[in-house]
């Protein structure tokens, strides 16, 4: 390869940090969605990389729907902390107090709640005018028309079909007070990406996403982790099983993966034989045909 | 898999030419669709009536468009083989959504362009082509799909690419190839299909795998339009940028804008560590040795290859939104990491896309062409796009909604394109030819009375230079006047020409140099009588830097010498 050629992961980070730096330039006040997943992780490495040698010049906020792994919540704090980065935390107390949790609303409703509701509230509470997303544009259907800067109006929904055209690398960043803008500087990423760049630039991440005996509940094709008191249905036994979580979310919405992979070269040797996307194992997007989209109109990331 | 390169390419198709089965195709091939998404196609409710599986739906994402059949927007899509990665940007075809090809179009390497082989070349595949142009992609890989409605017929296929080269030619393409296909079968895709024995080239995947990507990359001339200020303590002071060309080491010497001063790369560093070396298109961090004033918007450039600097310049506008714009409204035009204020001052002609002709426009509708001259409130650095895609490019953004109307890039500039001068019809009288002058007083009679020659010194150095070089010859006796390049500067030829003809020394300082504009002034004045003094070439010091202009000045023969002065002798 030519000296003078970036390697597409470096291509890759070369745009993720311009767009971070853009929003950074051009916005009263930003702040970056953290969600301990791995596109978290690699969202903050750019921004470290970005803002070198000074600190990230945003907080991160994190959406605590109350029902994640505990390994989640021991790795945010560790992690905030490691940085020296302000972390704020958010929970839709309200819905939880008058009980909203998945067993009885549904996946649907408690994620209108405890993740849209929470998202928009704790954006408006905050004042903030950017966000940062680590979506890539490969996890689902919906999200392959993003843009990179996705308009916002006053109550944070998104319109997909008065999306503002986005060319070359010149990001249209006007808003009126209210309104915003969601930015996602991974969206050329794929799953395989931000894999090979964790394990290039060996960063952290919740241990979770290696393989090791766990205790789950077979459903249907589902794996389901027994935390939170997850309410079994009758036959359901729960069972040791070798597993892994492909990709994070609330413990009874996250399916794992039966899987040996406990080392990044596993994991990603099981990625290049595997031939199932990520968010299969996510119970939310199955609801029905286009249940994200749905989702990302009302103002979920 | 870390080592492999980036290549981003678009694909153009009218509705019924097969282009999300091609990239359905594709994607498949190259293992890009996952077991459970083909599952949820099976699944899929539409009616449609393609083959056994639709690779069509793999690719069309929101529900208004599964529910209309129809792909709306732009969507991106992203495959890798062992070679490279790659981004298609997957944009509709049909005639109202010129805007959306255009956008897939701006950050694409190479353009697949789509024909239906039992249709031929047709009005939309001639569009596509068209936008691949103006938007600069380098390379254009045509498809030739369906071959298998055509019996693979060579006679066909060559017509075809008789047709298309033809065109390509009229409207300046480049780096052209063919390719039957089936995207259906997989004909040519990913190997050579035996049902073309006759088609030599390489098949489709192979061919996107080994086109250069980088080619195109200008490592020659540097331009790092600085995007943030990195000041996190008193101590440390980095510019954050992208590199748009050129190459940045430490040591390299460079020059700011709009302020003309020159200094050098300090360090390059980042989180890894620094760098010995940055080329496009990575995003840097640059100290400089000099603390020199520079925030967002402005620029560092090659001191040597500097790029225009103008309010006033011809361009390329695709109109994006539903609402008519055009001259008389003010837009705000971002380019590279500058925002400013603008007006569409001319549309010099809108193009017919399918014809290729000029013709005249009021305003501009959507998805409309066209050619205009554009004025910014405050001077751009600029490229041509043709040069440098990143320096050319730039978007308008109207004020009031927010919303982004037009895509633009930036043409050479030609006096005729741009026509920037009201001067132009002023006579200029008493100039060096005096035989055509009806003027009565000769340069030896203006001499006599200024005590030194009519000059123009044309300085790229800081400002503050310029006006002391002012007070120290009019110390010394001499009529003198800056010109200063903040607002008009394409006038500052001609104000040089109007006062050396008055017999003054004018003194042009130039922010932002324009080698067009300096060549014009040089033009104007008489032989011997301009005085070019780059930046570099003068000590940091600014009486030091002055002394040296005038002693260049009295080697001109333009000023006595000082001492000669100081007795009040002639030169």
């Amino acid at each position: 390869m030519d000296s003078r050629t970036l390697s597409h992961l470096r291509a890759l980070e070369a745009e993720s940090i311009h767009i971070m730096r853009e929003v950074v330039a051009e916005f009263a006040k930003p702040v970056m969605l953290y969600s301990i997943g791995k596109d978290s992780s690699v969202m903050v490495r750019l921004a470290q990389k970005a803002f070198f040698p000074g600190k990230l010049p945003f907080p991160l906020l994190h959406v605590d729907t109350t029902y994640k792994f505990q390994e989640m919540i021991e790795f945010r704090d560790q992690f905030a902390k490691d940085l020296g980065a302000e972390l704020i935390v958010h929970t839709n107390q309200k819905a939880i107090d008058e009980g909203a949790n998945p067993f009885k609303l549904g996946t649907s409703k408690c994620c209108a709640l405890l993740k849209t509701r929470a998202l928009l509230d704790a954006l408006e509470a905050g004042g903030y005018d950017a966000a940062f997303g680590g979506a890539r544009r490969d996890e689902e259907k919906s999200r392959a028309k993003e843009r990179v800067f996705s308009f916002r109006d006053k109550f944070g929904q998104w319109d997909p079909k008065s999306q503002r055209p986005e060319l070359w690398s010149l990001y249209n960043s006007k808003v009126e007070k209210g309104e915003s803008i969601r930015v996602f500087p991974l969206s050329n990423w794929t799953e395989m990406d931000v894999w090979s760049y964790i394990e290039l630039e060996n960063i952290p991440i919740v241990p979770l996403y290696y393989a090791k005996e766990r205790e789950m509940v077979v459903r249907g094709n589902q794996l389901i982790p027994l935390e939170h008191n997850m309410p079994l249905a009758p036959g359901e036994k729960p069972q040791m099983i070798m597993s892994r979580m492909r990709s994070l979310g609330c413990t009874y919405c996250t399916g794992g993966i039966a899987s040996d992979a406990d080392t990044m070269p596993k994991i990603i040797n099981e990625l290049v034989q595997f031939r199932r996307s990520e968010r299969e194992n996510r119970i939310i997007d199955h609801d029905q045909e286009g249940s994200m989209e749905i989702k990302k109109r009302e103002g979920y990331f | 898999m870390s080592e492999s390169q980036l290549l981003r390419f678009s694909t153009a198709g009218s509705v019924d030419d097969g282009k999300s089965t091609l990239i359905g195709r594709l994607l498949f091939e190259a293992k890009g669709v996952y077991e459970d998404q083909m599952a949820a196609l099976q699944k899929s409710s539409i009616n449609r009536s393609t083959g056994p599986i639709d690779f069509s739906l793999l690719t069309d994402g929101l529900r208004a468009e599964r529910e209309q059949g129809i792909t709306i927007d732009v969507a991106y899509r992203y495959f890798a083989t062992p070679k490279r990665k790659f981004i298609i940007a997957d944009t509709p075809g049909h005639e109202q959504y010129t805007r959306n090809m255009a956008t897939g179009a701006s950050t694409a390497d190479l353009a697949i362009v789509l024909i239906d082989a039992r249709k031929g070349v047709l009005p939309q595949s001639r569009r596509h082509a068209y936008i691949a142009s103006l938007l600069g992609i380098p390379y254009i890989a045509v498809a030739v799909n369906k071959m298998d409605l055509v019996e693979f017929s060579e006679t066909v296929f060559d017509q075809i690419q008789k047709e298309f080269s033809a065109y390509a030619k009229e409207i300046g393409l480049k780096n052209l190839a063919f390719f039957p296909i089936s995207a259906l079968d997989g004909d040519n895709i990913v190997e050579r299909s035996a049902r073309t024995p006759w088609f030599k080239g390489t098949p489709l995947l192979e061919h996107l795998e080994s086109v250069p990507v980088a080619e195109d990359r200008n490592f020659t001339e540097l331009r790092f339009p600085v995007q943030y200020v990195i000041r996190p303590n008193l101590d440390f002071r980095g510019f954050a940028g992208q590199l748009a060309s050129g190459v940045l080491k430490p040591g390299d010497e460079v020059m700011s804008l709009p302020a003309g001063r020159v200094t050098r790369v300090k360090e390059l560093p980042t989180f890894d560590g620094p760098l010995q070396e940055a080329f496009p298109p990575m995003s840097i961090t640059v100290v400089l040795e000099d603390e020199i004033d520079l925030s967002r918007g402005d620029m560092l450039v090659d001191p040597n290859h500097v790029p225009h600097v103008s309010r006033r310049f011809a361009a390329k506008l695709v109109w994006m939104l539903d609402e008519a714009g055009g001259p008389n409204r003010t837009y705000l035009l971002k380019h590279a990491t500058q925002t400013v204020p603008c007006e569409i001052r001319r549309i010099r002609h809108r193009v017919d896309i399918n014809t290729l002709e000029n013709v005249q426009a009021e305003r501009l509708e959507l998805n409309e062409i066209a050619a205009v001259v554009m004025e910014t409130r405050r001077p751009l650095f600029f490229d041509a796009y043709s040069k440098n895609r990143a320096m050319g490019a730039f978007i308008l953004i109207d004020p009031i909604s927010n919303l982004t109307v037009a895509a633009g890039m930036i043409e050479e500039s030609t006096p005729e394109s741009v026509e920037p001068l009201q001067l132009r019809n002023l006579e200029f009288v008493g100039e060096a030819n005096e035989s055509t002058s009806s003027t009565q007083l000769t340069n030896a009679e203006r001499f006599a009375r200024a005590g030194h020659y009519p000059a123009t010194v044309w300085l790229t150095a800081r400002r503050a230079v310029a006006y002391l070089l002012e007070r120290r010859l009019f110390d010394l006796g001499c009529q003198v006047h800056v010109l200063a390049d903040d607002s008009e500067s394409h006038l500052l030829p001609e104000l040089s020409r109007v006062l050396s003809n008055a017999g003054l020394i004018a003194i042009c300082s130039i922010a932002s140099p324009d080698p067009g504009e300096r060549d014009r002034a040089a033009g104007f004045a008489a032989a011997n009588r301009f005085l070019e003094v780059p930046a570099k070439e003068l000590p940091a010091r600014d009486d030091d830097a002055v002394e040296v202009i005038i002693k260049r000045l009295e080697d001109l023969g333009v000023l006595r010498r000082k001492d000669r002065f100081e007795r009040g002798e002639g030169i």
